[in-house]
């Protein structure tokens, strides 16, 4: 019974992610734009949700690791360097060298807790970026604050997912591809996190979190363990650097600011750190609300008052810190807490 | 009897204060060796530099016939000593189940890519480590208490699930820190029956108590630890007679 209506409910979920392009495309191909950079929210917010919501680390510079990711993907694909890898080469790259930059960070920072690491991780994701600012010079690797234009779309055989293409009779604009592609990316993801989640590796990380000292105790080491959450955290934020750049076709390093990390931070902890599918509602719900506000109060105010009163990003803000404060207030583990979920060991199994 | 553990010349400074001084003794296979002492002595300091949470200033263990590293805690719950907290140090918002689940990490071996393929030996590693947990849970008689957080168990099952933890990490040596602290004594009496249980499998116990009567009836050998300086080491009926013993706790 139980599981009949999980599995219908489950089917009536992939049948609606499968049709929603077409959908949206009919209000427009901006909101299949805007769904595609939601699922790359998702993407980072699943990987931060690594090192702060699985191994309790604080990190605040996380946009670091999506910029590693989508410098990667720009320079190996584009007329900046001559080169043009396809992105199945490109991304496992992009994610091994994130990784590596995510050991960077942790290295130095093992020490650390809370207040300290946040400030740390903090000054990593400004070292990066203005590093990504200035490495145009005496080498010109990054063009600087100009960025890097021209970047390739995605090709996968002849079809390319920059350009329309009709299969079956049914036109497919480069966003809509590119949102499958993100969709089949993105179940591998959440396949990867919820099997992480529930491991050796899972476990001693979520014990690191509740009382590091006495995981030390009882054998867990915890320096490579730590590492590991940053490595495995940064790489999800270099595929989703990749995609980043394929899908805008420019990036600049204005694109990594310390505000994205910050928004990153709050979807993962709006959701509810630590519990996956929570961190996922977090993660679409901030990337959507703010893009229906932008196409509902200018309308709105244009309608009622004949001109704008209110600039639509103010009240953007306004709700955001609105909403910030009242989930404080009612929710502080998170709209969708870790341990509301049902524990997936049975009970059987412990009383048998 | 052969010697598990042990400890030459210990000694721990914390800048001015000598917490240890010169502190030696052997721990033999299999018994149940008590460590006592006033309040500030120095027991909880000996446990914490035997188990690599604060190094030694000097001195050295051997343990199991081999000289113990003691530079980083995990190695020297690999060697095979397992210990509990004083103050109860749980993974709270993990339940019992899972709690004991961690202490099989050091005896385990699956890594990302295991987890993320859950290949057929990841899956059986998992299956066992459960396996061995809930065997455990059973051994310290809160099986029931499986999928309740380990905040949520009451003081006495607090205590117990901390020593299963430490029990899966396959301990040659178990050392207890003050394990009836705040207990009542019918809880007392349930864990003398726990701790004699443990013996009676093959398991060598050191234990740090306050509880007189509990040591007293339970330990095969205690040493008395005094300003940092082991006063003494023998069957328990000779330590209670000792005279340094008697001064060091009721300053005559």
């Amino acid at each position: 019974m139980q599981t009949n209506k999980y599995r219908a409910g489950l089917t009536v979920l992939i049948l609606s992610l499968l049709i929603l392009p077409f959908a949206l495309s009919a209000a427009g191909t901006a909101w299949v734009r805007i769904t595609n950079l939601a699922i790359l929210f998702v993407f980072l917010s699943l990987g931060l949700n690594i090192v702060v919501g699985f191994a309790g680390l604080l990190d605040l510079g996380y946009v670091a690791f999506y910029a590693v990711g989508a410098y990667v993907y720009a320079l190996l694909a584009s007329p900046h360097f001559g080169l043009h890898l396809p992105f199945w080469i490109i991304l496992p790259i992009g994610a091994g060298l994130a990784a590596l930059f995510g050991v960077l960070l942790g290295t130095p920072t093992l020490k650390l807790r809370g207040d300290y690491l946040a400030i740390v991780t903090l000054g990593f994701g400004e070292i990066v970026r203005i590093f990504m600012n200035n490495l145009s010079q005496p080498i010109n690797i990054t063009n600087g604050p100009r960025g890097i234009t021209l970047i390739d779309p995605v090709r996968l055989g002849s079809i390319s997912f920059g350009q329309n293409d009709q299969f079956f009779g049914l036109v497919m604009s480069g966003p809509m591809k590119y949102y499958y592609l993100l969709l089949l990316l993105l179940l591998l993801v959440i396949m990867v996190n919820l099997r992480l989640q529930n491991s050796r590796i899972g476990r001693a990380w979520e014990a690191i979190r509740e009382d590091e000292m006495a995981a030390r105790a009882i054998g867990i080491n915890t320096t490579r363990i730590k590492l590991l959450a940053f490595a495995m955290g940064a790489s999800f934020g270099g595929v989703a650097g990749g995609m980043f750049s394929a899908i805008q076709g420019f990036i600049s390093p204005e694109s990594f600011v310390l505000t994205e990390s910050v928004m990153i931070l709050s979807m993962v902890v709006l959701g509810g750190m630590g519990n996956i599918w929570g961190v996922v509602a977090g993660a679409v719900l901030l990337s959507f609300v703010p893009e229906l506000l932008r196409y509902t109060v200018v309308p709105l105010q244009m309608n009622l008052f004949n001109r704008i009163v209110i600039d639509p990003e103010v009240i953007r803000l306004l709700l955001f810190g609105l909403a910030l404060v009242l989930m404080m207030r009612f929710r502080p583990a998170g709209l969708w807490p870790l341990h509301a979920r049902q524990r997936e060991f049975d009970r059987q199994a412990a009383t048998q | 009897m052969s010697h598990l553990l042990e400890a030459r010349s210990i000694s721990k400074r914390f800048g001015g204060v000598r917490a240890l001084h010169e502190v030696s003794l052997t721990i033999r296979q299999g018994e149940i060796y008590g460590l006592i002492g006033p309040n500030g002595a120095g027991k909880t300091t000996f446990f914490n530099v035997l188990t690599g949470l604060c190094p030694a200033s000097s001195g050295t263990f051997s343990f199991a016939g081999a000289s113990l590293n003691i530079n980083a805690p995990h190695t020297v719950a690999q060697a095979g000593i397992a210990r509990t907290f004083q103050n109860i140090r749980l993974f709270a918002n993990m339940t019992a189940l899972e709690n004991v689940m961690v202490g099989r990490h050091l005896r385990t071996h699956a890594g990302v890519i295991g987890a993320v393929l859950r290949s057929a030996a990841t899956r059986a590693e998992e299956n066992a480590i459960q396996q061995r947990a809930v065997e455990l849970l059973h051994y310290v008689g809160i099986a029931d208490r499986a999928n309740d957080l380990a905040r949520n168990l009451s003081y006495g099952d607090q205590r117990r699930l901390e020593i299963a933890r430490a029990l899966a990490t396959d301990p040659k040596l178990l050392a207890l820190d003050e394990p009836a602290a705040g207990m009542n004594a019918t809880e007392t009496a349930a864990l003398r029956v726990l701790i004699e249980g443990l013996r009676s499998d093959g398991l060598t116990v050191m234990l740090i108590e306050h509880d007189v009567k509990l040591v007293m009836g339970l330990c095969d050998r205690v040493a008395v630890l005094d300003y940092g300086e082991k006063i003494a080491e023998d069957v328990p009926e000779n330590v209670q007679r000792d005279s340094k013993v008697i001064e060091a706790y009721l300053g005559a």
